[in-house]
């Protein structure tokens, strides 16, 4: 039987320490809801939304109240709807109604996201690939709830540059249409290589095409309980570092597994995956770069930043794997700035650059995440940035992802506030050495040698 | 025995506050009156904070899980203390393989 000092011990966790379980993410098929009549697609779609996912904001609260474990978000993705809409949408005005579509739906079930507004270009875009694109900046300008994302590259395929170089644009011209708001458009974008079909967590959740007809994932959170676990273990060596490390993860696990357990049988949908990310907040005591400092580093961004995340990172999944039947997702530490206060306090210090941050990529999910940058950085600089990262997943066999937000009118020494998760950052400087020639090449980057496996 | 005891549907209660006199008395009342059987009881002190766990079966409560959880944590703004109710799983899952 239990006794009182687990009991404790579990809720010092959640009430001290920040354990929560960040999102149920409810994924659902729109496969069915394509065809040529776009109103009809609408419709559709709209009704398959508002009826799978009726209950799912009641039954993550009736989860949380039953086991007293916060359940941060209830969220929606979707099959990526450059497959749902190719028959229906001529015109990339056909696509933004899709993407106020999703919205309205998200908001009747009162979620407060919903991702697939998507395409999946990792080798090249159709036409219709090409149009939900460019509808980007208009869709997520004109929503308040839709996520999107562009995997633009994998392992297996090589780089789609023409659509790196396109996202430049996009990710620009949708920074300009919410300028008003630090453009924070680009907070709901995400440049993925190798994307994952079953992530739960914004803004790059979609529903893979390899998934069924509904499927609940669930990420897991827990930065807070790491940190403090490894306050005990100060000065210990590496050994006794990591161990404390994978048991905290198999604790904060097992939460997760039990929540999406529950989630499913309630709902009667199957359970499809526990993502093992660490996903911070910008609330104090809830931040990676706060256990990086714990492991030994002033800051986030020293030197021994990347050896630290890389043992993070592993001990993570060591622990969560034996913790959990299915694993998947993104499954390793974010590493946002603006929405980790650790990582806010390192770049103000001058401490992390994004030359660093893109290295702590290499060994972690997910990529440059959530950074503004300054306004006037060319379109080409940024897709620069996006192929640099993606060339790291494609060549690691990992997801990396970009997620940039260049914040119109402001420049390095301001900073921008986007509140509620997404947190506050400041700006961030960028290389200022162009690389148009590079960009403007066009065509594809062949897959690495170590793709050819069969 | 053993077999039916895992089955019940356990919910934990905790109650951390200053300690005072009747905490118990009150708790147990409002338990037997909703017909919730107490498996079992224990108390320790944490940082100058008395901290009570049951154990409690509440197969046979009158009343659903969410309207036990709320008036138990009334009866602690009541008296002072926090009381929670949570199911037994969440902690099973997390200390024990």
């Amino acid at each position: 039987m239990i006794n009182i000092h687990e009991v404790i011990e579990t809720n010092k966790m959640i009430e001290q320490e920040n354990l929560d379980v960040r999102t149920i993410t409810l994924g659902i098929s729109l496969l069915d809801c394509a065809g040529p009549d776009l109103n009809e697609v609408n419709e559709k779609i709209y009704n398959k939304i508002t009826t799978v996912a009726k209950n799912l904001v009641s039954t993550g609260n009736k989860i949380q109240r039953e086991f007293g474990i916060p359940i941060v978000n209830k969220r929606i993705s979707v099959t990526p709807i450059a497959l749902v809409g190719a028959a229906a949408c001529k015109t990339s005005a056909d696509y933004v109604t899709i993407a106020k579509t999703l919205d309205r739906a998200a908001a009747t079930v009162g979620v407060n996201f919903i991702g697939g507004f998507s395409a999946l270009v990792s080798k090249a875009m159709t036409t219709s690939d090409e149009l939900l694109i460019k509808s980007i900046p208009q869709a997520l300008s004109q929503t308040e709830r839709v996520c999107s994302s562009v995997n633009v590259g994998s392992t297996k395929t090589g780089i789609d540059m023409n659509a790196v170089k396109l996202l430049g644009e996009i990710i620009l011209e949708t920074a300009e249409l919410t300028k008003e708001k630090d453009s924070i458009g680009c907070a709901k974008l995400v440049v993925f290589c190798n994307a994952p079909d079953d992530n739960p967590f914004m803004a790059g959740a979609f529903h893979g095409v390899t998934e069924g007809d509904a499927v609940i994932n669930v990420g897991v959170s827990g930065p807070g309980v790491v940190k403090k676990a490894l306050e005990s273990v100060r000065g210990a060596d590496f050994e006794v570092l990591c161990e404390t490390i994978k048991k905290t993860a198999f604790q904060i696990t097992r939460v997760g597994q039990l929540v999406a357990q529950e989630a499913s049988k309630m709902l009667n949908i199957p359970f499809g995956i526990v993502d093992l990310s660490l996903a911070p907040t910008p609330a104090v005591g809830d931040s990676v770069a706060e256990i990086l400092e714990e492991i030994g580093l002033d800051y986030a961004g020293a030197p021994g930043t990347t050896a630290a995340l890389a043992l993070l990172n592993d001990q993570v999944k060591k622990g969560g794997v034996m913790a959990s039947s299915y694993v998947g997702g993104l499954s390793g530490a974010f590493i946002p700035v603006s929405e980790d206060q650790g990582m806010i306090n390192a770049v103000e210090a001058g401490a992390l650059t994004l030359e660093k941050l893109e290295a702590m990529t290499c060994v972690c999910s997910v990529g440059l995440d959530m950074i503004a940058i300054p306004g006037d950085t060319k379109a080409t600089t940024i897709s620069g940035i996006i192929a640099d990262e993606m060339a790291i997943g494609m060549i690691n066999q990992k997801t990396t992802a970009v997620r940039l937000i260049p914040v119109i009118g402001k420049t390095v020494g301001e900073s921008v506030e986007f509140g509620g998760l997404l947190g506050h950052a400041p700006i961030m400087p960028v290389n200022k050495f162009g690389c148009d020639s590079f960009i403007n090449r066009g065509g594809r980057i062949p897959a690495p040698i170590h793709s050819f496996k069969n | 025995m053993k077999g039916m005891v895992i089955n019940m549907k356990r919910t934990v209660i905790t109650v951390v506050g200053k300690d005072q006199v009747g905490i118990i008395a009150k708790v147990c009342t409002y338990l037997a009156n909703n017909r919730i059987n107490i498996l079992d009881i224990s108390q320790t002190i944490v940082q100058g904070f008395f901290n009570m766990m049951m154990i409690v079966d509440a197969t046979d409560a009158t009343k659903e899980f969410d309207k036990i959880a709320e008036e138990l944590e009334q009866i602690g703004i009541e008296i002072g203390v926090i009381i929670k109710a949570q199911h037994e799983d969440i902690f099973d899952k997390m200390h024990r393989l």
